[in-house]
């Protein structure tokens, strides 16, 4: 259940970004996470969820992107897509397997609701 | 109207393990973040290190737990300076947490900080806390698939303790499996089995410790 951490740190980011905006309705976040600190989608949906309830952020869309882990197999130099929950070289089953840095968690875009739309609804 | 930011969202988290990185190179200070479930042995593993380290290796502990502080008084009693987070739910420490214990502990007696993270084997180990290495322990009675289904947390270790090896032989514990999957998520990291309880295989985990500090 870090997601709670995490929603509560993207929804105070938001709420930041929207002061800047003079109070932007926001529409719309884009996170990214890696493969070993990944994230449950339908927890952290219901996180965000829970953060955002009677405040700008409420209705907002969270898309949650997860980044492959790239590996590379030190027997037979295969690269390949790493999958967790099959350590193992896919060409030569070889449990010698290095891997490419891992993604961390990002916040990667927000999209607001254009300024001069608010003045016509 | 698109805002693109690309900004780690742990970043409140992370400067202050980065502060605390630094406090901690400053005052010449090791530091290992211990991460299990809970009821694998953490808090046993500490106090029989403080005892059986005393007067070769000065310890500090801090001690994280959603509610009470029975872990940093088995600590002291044990022997060492120990101070309590409460988390009062939270899951798992933070880095910030971590920097208000740190200035609590005598810093100037100590070589090297414990901190005993919330028992769980899935949040911790997305937040750094500022420390130089991680510990990950797995007992016996939790069963032989953990590293396998928790890969993220053994993949981002140091050191592996495999505790509570005095009861392999009641339990249907694959020792071999554990230790495949262990090397296939985490080739470098040391892994040492032994009993807190009785004693056995202990000095092998202090030769690392102290050859640590000894750097």
């Amino acid at each position: 259940m870090h997601e709670t951490a995490v929603a509560q740190s993207i929804f105070d980011t938001i709420i930041e970004q929207s002061a800047k905006l003079k109070g932007a309705k926001p529409l719309r976040a884009v996170i990214s996470c890696g493969q070993f600190n990944t994230l449950n989608d339908e927890v952290m949906t219901f996180a965000f969820e829970a953060a955002a309830e009677g405040t700008i952020c409420q209705g907002m869309r969270l898309e949650i992107k997860h980044i492959p882990l790239s590996a590379e197999c030190q027997m037979c130099q295969k690269q390949f897509t790493f999958d967790i929950h099959s350590p193992v070289c896919p060409a030569c089953q070889s449990e010698q397997i290095h891997f490419q840095p891992d993604a961390p968690l990002l916040l990667e875009e927000i999209e607001f609701e254009d300024i001069k739309d608010q003045g016509l609804s | 109207m698109k805002v693109n930011l690309n900004t780690k969202i742990l970043d409140k988290n992370e400067q202050a393990a980065i502060q605390n990185r630094a406090f901690l190179a400053h005052h010449k200070l090791d530091c290992l973040n211990l991460i299990s479930s809970p009821g694998s042995g953490k808090t046993t593993i500490l106090c029989r290190t403080v005892a059986d380290l005393k007067g070769k290796l000065r310890l500090g502990v801090i001690e994280g737990d959603i509610k009470t502080d029975y872990d940093a008084r088995r600590i002291r009693a044990a022997g060492a300076a120990a101070i309590q987070i409460e988390t009062e739910g939270a899951c798992h420490l933070s880095a910030q947490q971590v920097s208000w214990a740190i200035n609590q502990l005598p810093v100037s007696e100590i070589d090297m900080i414990f901190i005993e993270n919330v028992g769980n084997l899935v949040c911790p180990s997305a937040f750094d806390l500022g420390e130089s290495g991680r510990v990950v322990v797995l007992s016996v009675p939790e069963g032989d698939d953990k590293p396998a289904k928790y890969p993220g947390t053994f993949a981002q270790s140091d050191v592996i303790l495999i505790n509570k090896m005095d009861l392999i032989g009641h339990l249907n514990f694959n020792l071999e499996r554990v230790l495949a999957d262990i090397h296939a998520l985490n080739p470098n990291a040391d892994v040492f089995q032994l009993s807190a309880t009785t004693g056995e295989g202990m000095q092998q985990w202090y030769n690392w410790l102290l050859k640590r500090v000894a750097k």
